[in-house]
């Protein structure tokens, strides 16, 4: 019966860390069905999720999770263009010094690409068919592990 | 480890990391977010508050995006509290104000903040009030503030913007509706938003004439003004910057302008006491309550004893 303590601990420390989850569609995709899915499974689950809508840049996604100081990104695509968009966000974590907030993303990505998108940076893949409660629990996790980081914690504690 | 004196220094020159950072120490610690403050208050304010406020779905943040692109070719920098409703089941909530602002997202004169209401009452939080302190230390001269547009519960807004813009639609009701007290008698300047659709001269007589039954309105020697918009289409936006400025100038040369930063820092100083005070309580009743305490007192008198065991905790751990 571990499945109900589980989730307890997990909204216990939802509650507590008051999580920010920013959710973003990259690039010239409309499809935005999935993402809005998973930003509403987050506050659902209370966490505070910024959603940026559709086409964005990578620039306009690192730049706004700068200004709003999130925990975690979530990034969705389905064009088929992860691996240059994801390679171009990555980049651009390092360069404004933010890489160490996690990133994960969902979307229609094959198989052989995953291992690729790991080495770039990419903390986690999600594949269609992942449930939202696989999400969520990762996306507390991710949150965690960015909050324990030297460099995030370097810039002001509390 | 970098202290707020640091972060305040960064921030000023232009890191929005560190900008970012300050933000959520002024959301997450009330101790940490006094110290940030204390620093500000060193700085005369210079910035101009800008207050949104209106129904949901009113435009207010299309309208705030247009305001952001003639304000940057103005050579200001803006900066914008976005403020989201949190739900009371969840505690979650989603931020999307940001979705009609994001092609502002990477310009170095624009900063752009989401901010949830968690649970406050009037919707405008300590650290939303906190946040306009650092926006003005750090050189921001325009900060707008988007209500969650709930009307009647924005008074707070009234209180610490120095302008304040009531947007409305075509279409939401009579001459009646716009007569009702509250919302009708806080703006500075009203703004019929969407102008370009169906009813737009109709909702315009009815304000018109709402606006001039109200002798209240007149503010000193203010008299609220009423402009049509549509800021999908980009009409009257470059009239309502001519307005707002102009009552920028009124609110300079009337005084108005340090009155108004005076509420602010009371209203700071309020809801940082209510923000202590409130998580104390709730502490309290999650595990500290003494379960028998309405046998020993009457209902009133344990309320007094609570509200002094809270305090005397205070003072003895420093919160």
């Amino acid at each position: 019966m571990g499945g109900t303590s589980d989730i307890l601990e997990l909204a216990r420390d939802i509650r507590n860390m008051r999580i920010k989850v920013l959710v973003a569609k990259l690039g010239l995709d409309g499809h935005d069905r999935g993402a809005k899915v998973v930003a509403r499974a987050l506050k659902d689950a209370g966490m505070e999720v910024i959603y940026t809508g559709i086409r964005q840049t990578p620039e306009q996604v690192v730049e706004t999770a700068i200004q709003e100081d999130v925990d975690v990104i979530g990034v969705s695509i389905l064009s088929g263009a992860h691996i240059p968009l994801m390679k171009r966000l990555m980049n651009l974590l390092k360069e404004k010094r933010v890489d160490y907030i996690p990133v994960f993303l969902g979307g229609s990505i094959p198989i052989p690409d995953i291992e690729a998108l790991h080495k770039m940076g990419v903390d986690k893949v999600f594949l269609p068919g992942t449930s939202l409660k696989e999400v969520i629990k990762y996306t507390v996790e991710a949150a965690k592990r960015k909050r324990g980081y030297r460099e995030w914690r370097d810039l002001g504690n509390y | 480890m970098e202290g707020s004196r640091e972060l305040l220094r960064s921030a000023l020159n232009g890191d929005k990391r560190a900008l970012g950072r300050l933000l959520t120490i002024l959301e997450s610690s009330p101790k940490k977010a006094g110290e940030v403050i204390t620093y500000t208050l060193d700085k005369e304010p210079d910035a101009h508050v800008i207050g949104v406020t209106g129904i949901p779905g009113s435009g207010k943040s299309t309208l705030i995006s247009k305001l952001i692109t003639q304000y940057k070719e103005d050579n200001h920098k803006i900066a914008v509290i976005a403020i989201d409703p949190t739900s009371p089941l969840s505690r979650g909530a989603l931020l999307g104000d940001r979705i009609r602002m994001q092609e502002h997202a990477t310009d170095p004169s624009v900063f752009i903040r989401s901010v949830p209401t968690r649970g406050v009452k009037g919707g405008l939080s300590f650290s939303g009030v906190a946040m306009i302190e650092v926006f003005d230390y750090v050189g921001y001269d325009k900060v707008i503030v988007e209500s969650i547009g709930v009307g009647q519960t924005d008074i707070d807004i009234m209180n610490i913007a120095h302008t304040i813009l009531v947007v409305t639609t075509p279409g939401l009701g009579d001459d009646i509706q716009a007569l009702k007290a509250g919302i009708m008698e806080i703006g500075d300047i009203y703004v019929l938003n969407k102008s370009d659709k169906e009813g737009a001269e109709k909702t315009y007589s009815y304000l018109e004439f709402a606006l001039e039954s109200y002798e209240l309105g007149v503010k000193r020697g203010w008299t609220p003004k009423l402009i049509k918009t549509s800021a999908l289409f980009g009409w009257g936006i470059d009239q309502l910057v001519d307005l707002i400025e102009e009552h920028y100038k009124y609110v300079l040369e009337s005084g108005l302008y340090n009155e108004k930063i005076g509420r602010r820092r009371m209203l700071m100083l309020k809801l940082l006491s209510e923000k202590i005070f409130m998580s104390l309580l709730e502490e309290y009743f999650n595990k500290g309550i003494d379960r028998d305490i309405l046998r020993k007192y009457d209902l009133y008198n344990a309320s007094i004893h609570l509200i002094r065991e809270i305090v005397e905790k205070l003072i003895k751990y420093g919160g």
